[in-house]
């Protein structure tokens, strides 16, 4: 009798710990995302004004300037890649989930996922040697094109696996009624999956939108307006790295307010994927 | 084989399947003419030389225990069946004496003309009552809006649903109850005005009450439609078919009048599974 009360208080003192541990290791997933929020609001907040958001950068030095052109160029290159990546990405996924046989959509599904652990690196010299050096110039283009490039996976898994989700019933149903395939794709499977396919588009704009490496051999960056596609474009990731390297006091206040602003936009499309997800994507 | 088919629709068939005449014969003509139909699911015989006639406007019943290839078989007769990879189907089916797997017929015009109810209600969650009745029509190019009206308030009568949806046509299909989901999903399959009625086990999911509902509906509907309907419930077959065949272990063991196959039953195995010995 005493050996089990003995067994019993060791347990629950083991499942405590271990408790405990857990909740430590949660804590540390956590704590550096806290800690660079706060880190980036102490540094960045107090450059983050209007001129900021106005202004192009001044010179080497001087007070004052903004990352106006930045952040457009990063709205222009991430509307490049989307108009790269979510076409190509969402009708890879219509074609996993609904046509392909099961041995052709075992190997795309194969290389997708390899193409997903491709660094971003390389994306930007493979798209420099195949747009930027044959015309002769960096440019928004190409930047958008590496982008698209590393959305085009991410958005073809995530379009699939909403899809597989559409209960079957719903597809014999509607070809039951002779409702030809392409149309009960589209306007049966596709609009009852519509909310996650675009959970997963803005997903992958949150995790492109941060890219720096694809940009340095594409679009490379621009200190000045630039609504020429096929020339160099500024990005907020590519300001701050050129910022966070310089000698300027005032180029390090402003390199940390474009952070604490690409951190804001990015916070804010998971928000917005989180207020999509909210509601139940399928009936089943 | 047949996804790759449907990507694009196929304009009709030259020879349209069957043009309805006007005199009809004082005999009634057959819907279906079924000869030594197999079927496969891989290695799985799921339908083993089935070969029947199943009469225009009739109920005709098909029993049997699970398993016994009797949904395959209907699925057989709107082409639903080669939705399911690695299927395999050899012998013939004549819809109004045409060949419905010849190689110029295309499958979404076959399912147009020949409707399905399934066993688990399905109204598309997306929409509403009304374009639940009307999705059939609608994605099949028919854009005029008093037709579409009509042919909905129509086929929700028929469907002994209007009454009790009049006031809610906005509302989700899928906020109705189950008996009333099933209702609206015959109402979809009959807006199409398809000549035949493939039904799949369409009351064994409903509480008794809805049951009666839809017996009654389909008893209704036999004026106008040739009826099929796969079915778990012994008594209900009895009730509503005029018709019927029983199925076991992939063969078509017995096919009669329903009266005389519930009380005369030819064969042993029949009568055993309609005593209640097994299945």
């Amino acid at each position: 009798m005493t050996t089990t009360v003995h067994n019993h208080r060791m347990r629950k003192g083991l499942s405590a710990c271990i408790s405990v541990f857990t909740l430590l290791c949660a804590c540390m997933v956590v704590a550096p995302l806290g800690l660079v929020f706060i880190h980036l609001v102490r540094m960045g907040a107090s450059a983050v004004n209007l001129d900021f958001f106005t202004h192009i950068p001044s010179g080497p030095g001087e007070p004052g300037g903004g990352m106006a052109n930045a952040i457009v160029g990063t709205l222009i290159l991430l509307g490049l890649a989307c108009a790269i990546g979510v076409p190509t990405g969402v009708l890879g996924g219509v074609y996993l989930s609904e046509f392909g046989s099961l041995r052709v959509n075992w190997a795309i599904r194969f290389l997708c996922d390899i193409l997903n652990g491709v660094p971003s690196i390389i994306w930007g010299i493979v798209i420099n040697g195949l747009i930027v050096i044959p015309m002769k110039s960096y440019s928004a283009y190409a930047g958008g094109l590496a982008l698209g490039c590393l959305m085009i996976p991410l958005v073809m898994r995530t379009t699939e696996e909403v899809l597989v989700l559409v209960p079957n019933g719903y597809r014999e149903a509607a070809l039951a009624l002779g409702i030809a395939r392409w149309r009960t794709t589209i306007h049966i499977v596709m609009k009852s999956a519509a909310r996650g396919i675009i959970t997963g588009i803005l997903l992958a704009l949150a995790r492109v939108a941060g890219e720096t490496a694809p940009l340095l051999f594409t679009a490379l960056g621009n200190s000045f307006w630039n609504n020429d596609l096929s020339k160099p474009i500024a990005a907020l990731p590519l300001q701050i790295f050129a910022y966070a390297i310089s000698p300027y006091d005032n180029w390090h206040r402003q390199a940390w307010a474009g952070a604490l602003v690409l951190v804001g936009f990015i916070f804010t499309l998971n928000i917005s994927v989180r207020f999509l997800t909210r509601g139940k994507p399928v009936r089943v | 084989m047949e996804r790759t088919q449907e990507i694009t629709p196929q304009p009709k068939p030259a020879a349209p399947l069957a043009a309805t005449e006007q005199s009809q014969p004082p005999a009634s003509r057959n819907a279906f003419e079924v000869a030594n139909l197999d079927v496969w699911y891989g290695q799985k015989h799921a339908v083993q030389d089935v070969t029947l006639n199943i009469p225009e406007r009739t109920i005709t019943a098909i029993i049997g225990p699970s398993g016994c290839g009797k949904s395959t078989f209907l699925r057989c007769l709107n082409r639903m069946h080669e939705l399911v990879p690695r299927s395999r189907m050899t012998g013939s089916i004549r819809f109004f004496g045409e060949d419905l797997y010849a190689a110029q017929i295309d499958p979404a015009v076959v399912r147009r003309r020949i409707g399905m109810v399934f066993q688990k209600s399905n109204p598309f969650p997306t929409m509403s009552i009304a374009e639940n009745v009307t999705v059939g029509l609608r994605l099949n190019g028919i854009r005029n809006r008093a037709f579409l009206r009509d042919r909905m308030e129509q086929s929700l009568r028929m469907a002994a649903l209007w009454d009790e949806v009049k006031d809610d046509l906005g509302k989700p299909g899928v906020s109705l109850s189950g008996g009333q989901q099933q209702r609206l999903c015959i109402a979809r399959a009959i807006a199409t005005q398809p000549e035949v009625l493939l039904m799949d086990e369409p009351a064994s999911a409903l509480d008794p009450i809805a049951t009666m509902k839809v017996e009654e509906l389909i008893h209704q509907l036999s004026r106008d439609y040739t009826i099929v309907i796969v079915t778990h419930n012994m008594q209900q077959a009895s009730r509503v078919s005029d018709k019927t065949a029983f199925f076991y272990l992939g063969k078509l063991v017995e096919f009669n009048d329903t009266d005389q196959l519930f009380t005369r039953p030819r064969e042993k195995q029949t009568e055993d599974y309609i005593s209640g010995r097994f299945g």
